[in-house]
């Protein structure tokens, strides 16, 4: 399915990565915003203000984010590909609703363009301390997935994938900003609409009487209905049986809640995506992500100047987290180096899956600001004793 | 069966099936509501004035919140959502402006639409989104235990206020009214015609219409009040509400144990958020703008101001 040419900006444009997160949701197909200003994120919801009224949108300022997070999710149940954007305090908000959207395995995409935390923090500055709420932060268990832009360019290209995501596997889909990526302006190149692949809902065309809101395919994701279309179907956020309906009991929470989770763990492999520079061979390898991993690339190319083979991993999809991958590099180098800006959440993930195998050392940043590149150089010569 | 059931006059037994069972989901019967709670009868009165309405029940969606009143949304056979405590109408929002075909209608109770989503309740209203709210106020918290609710009567005693609550209850009529609500109504449960006469007129209406229903919970509300059995309670109501169409809205507040002043209060014209949106959109963008989810002949005229574009 390709993108309808009415919301595609072809052409070469000079955008920040706030508008070019909302280019890349028109051009996903999203017709439904739901939102409530907070900065870094609020110019998204602006440029979709200005932009959805030509494409056949519909945009509301709701009165928190609380109304926004759950405003989507009805929109998604009516069909439409609709959207949600904010930063820390709230995103906080949202986690209750979050864990609706996957417990009603709603498609749908929140946006949280990272600052400093915690509580109010630093609003006009930059972060990426929500990488552990949005993997953790609702209560009960299940899976989502979190994708990280570097730039503006990939602001655009990653918010489609997040669309096309959501709709492939029924999850609510992150992407994971920051204030630095968000606020940047850079040259973003839209495609032509033809060249934009997007995923079509995965609807159920049976017949009526047999449709059954939550039994899963072979690759464990159910086929949607939307609400109007005679199925008179039920959904609840109460642990529930394939028809939907509630059920008290641990066989149905086991059956239920192992779905959701094994419905992204056994598609990992299809799923993750990251970034390998000179990984062969190399004596230390950084992993990075988000802006954080711009700034890393200045140290790794003053150590290579130094002769030091230093090999680089950007997590493009954060979660699900490459395991595999960090666990061979594991095997092959002295250490693997963390570059985040914030204590230690992805590096502790980094830490888990080398299993011992290297050092993990941890290049912290509180927030306010990105890395002095030469902090990543002395981790380096850290990594190499 | 035993000799006790055996015994029970055939009567009382019968082999006919529930009166609208076409709208319930009679597989998931029977209900969790206690004996002479009125959630009951107003979802009867619902059901009624869905088979009196010429609504296509296909695009009729029903969203609850969390409690007694919220599981509305199980029991009938239609496109329904459970969802969190105290957003069915965030939900709701985002349903009926996605696809504004769809009857939307919230169905739950007043802890859930009134206190934790009490602000979800007056914007919903101020912004005239076309969905219909029918709120179900038994005074306390029901499903947690008879906790003192923002609707509950001064000195009436909850799990909560054991020393009888002393905080001052919404009137819903005289908020909803002061936040635009184009259809404001309130009835007993104990009077199901004019409660589904004035559902069915909800859904003639185009913009936020509440009903706010009085019903018993004889479980807690009566048991810690000492009010007596359900049945005590319909007969107060029927001794003491009062029909009084056109009241002030700020007379309608709900004494413990006093007068229940019910009727319709509000029934006004108002643009509905989609209405405004087009109209706004339409005004500043002219043909370059396409109405959203109707067609042009349902557009209330464009004003044309000074100094648009």
């Amino acid at each position: 399915m390709k993108a309808d040419p009415k919301g595609v900006l072809t052409g070469a444009h000079y955008l920040d990565g706030d508008y070019a997160c909302a280019e890349g949701a028109i051009a996903a197909g999203c017709r439904f915003f739901a939102g409530y200003p907070i900065t870094p994120s609020t110019e998204v919801a602006e440029r979709v203000a200005q932009r959805f009224p030509e494409v056949g949108g519909v945009f509301i300022q709701m009165e928190d984010e609380i109304a926004s997070s759950i405003a989507i999710l009805g929109a998604s149940w009516a069909g439409k590909k609709s959207m949600t954007v904010t930063s820390g305090p709230g995103f906080s908000l949202m986690q209750e609703h979050i864990g609706l959207a996957a417990m009603l395995e709603t498609p749908c995409v929140i946006v949280d363009v990272q600052r400093g935390g915690p509580s109010t923090g630093l609003p006009t500055l930059t972060g990426q301390a929500d990488m552990m709420q949005v993997r953790w932060g609702s209560h009960g268990d299940y899976e989502i997935i979190a994708l990280s832009p570097n730039s503006p360019q990939e602001a655009f290209d990653l918010t489609i994938d997040c669309f096309n995501l959501s709709e492939l596997y029924r999850v609510p889909v992150f992407l994971m900003m920051d204030e630095c990526v968000g606020h940047m302006t850079e040259k973003v190149v839209i495609p032509k609409p033809e060249d934009i692949e997007l995923v079509e809902r995965r609807w159920y065309t049976g017949p009526k009487e047999s449709y059954l809101p939550f039994k899963p395919d072979e690759d464990l994701v159910p086929r949607m209905v939307k609400a109007g279309d005679g199925y008179r179907f039920h959904v609840t956020g109460l642990t529930h049986d394939e028809r939907g309906y509630p059920v008290m009991n641990w066989q149905a929470q086991e059956k239920l809640v192992r779905r959701l989770v094994e419905k992204i763990r056994k598609n990992a492999d299809k799923i993750i995506r990251y970034e390998e520079e000179e990984t062969d061979g190399a004596d230390v390898v950084i992993v990075s992500y988000g802006i954080s991993s711009r700034v890393a690339y200045k140290a790794i190319s003053d150590a290579r100047k130094q002769g030091i083979k230093v090999g680089f991993l950007r997590l493009i999809v954060v979660w699900p987290f490459p395991e595999k991958r960090i666990y061979e590099l594991a095997g092959k180098v002295k250490a693997l180096i963390t570059v985040e800006i914030n204590y230690g959440q992805i590096a502790l993930e980094v830490e888990r899956c080398a299993k011992g195998r290297c050092k993990t050392l941890l290049v912290p940043h509180g927030g306010g600001w990105v890395h002095n590149p030469d902090d990543i150089l002395d981790a380096i010569k850290e990594g190499l004793k | 069966m035993s000799e006790i059931e055996a015994n029970i006059p055939s009567t009382t037994q019968t082999t006919a099936g529930h009166p609208r069972e076409g709208l319930l989901r009679m597989d998931r019967m029977p209900h969790i509501w206690c004996p002479s709670c009125g959630i009951g009868p107003t979802l009867s009165a619902f059901l009624i004035a869905l088979e009196k309405s010429n609504l296509n029940l296909d695009k009729v969606a029903v969203v609850s919140g969390i409690g007694c009143t919220g599981r509305v949304a199980g029991y009938v056979k239609l496109d329904s959502f459970h969802t969190t405590h105290g957003r069915p109408i965030p939900f709701a929002t985002g349903l009926k402006l996605a696809n504004p075909e769809l009857k939307v209608v919230v169905f739950s109770g007043d802890g859930d639409l009134v206190a934790i989503g009490g602000n979800h309740l007056i914007h919903a209203a101020r912004r005239n989104i076309d969905i219909v709210v029918i709120c179900v106020n038994n005074f306390i918290y029901g499903m947690t235990g008879g906790q003192v609710a923002a609707t509950t009567p001064e000195t009436a005693i909850c799990s909560t206020a054991p020393y009888g609550n002393f905080e001052t209850p919404f009137n819903l009529p005289h908020l909803m009214d002061t936040c635009g609500a184009v259809y404001v109504a309130r009835y007993t449960a104990l009077d199901i015609r004019r409660l589904s006469n004035a559902i069915l007129e909800a859904f003639n209406k185009k913009g936020f219409s509440f009903i706010e229903v009085i019903a018993p919970c004889a479980t807690l509300y009566a048991r810690l009040n000492r009010l007596g059995t359900g049945l005590d309670i319909l007969k107060y109501y029927h001794d003491n509400s009062v029909i009084k169409h056109n009241a002030d809205p700020r007379e309608l507040e709900i004494k413990f144990q006093g007068p229940i002043i019910v009727g319709k209060f509000v029934d006004r014209e108002r643009p509905t958020f989609l209405d405004a949106m087009n109209q706004r959109f339409k005004t500043v963008l002219g043909d370059k703008y396409q109405l959203y989810g109707m067609t042009d002949e349902c557009v209330p005229e464009a004003v044309v101001e000074g100094g648009e574009r």
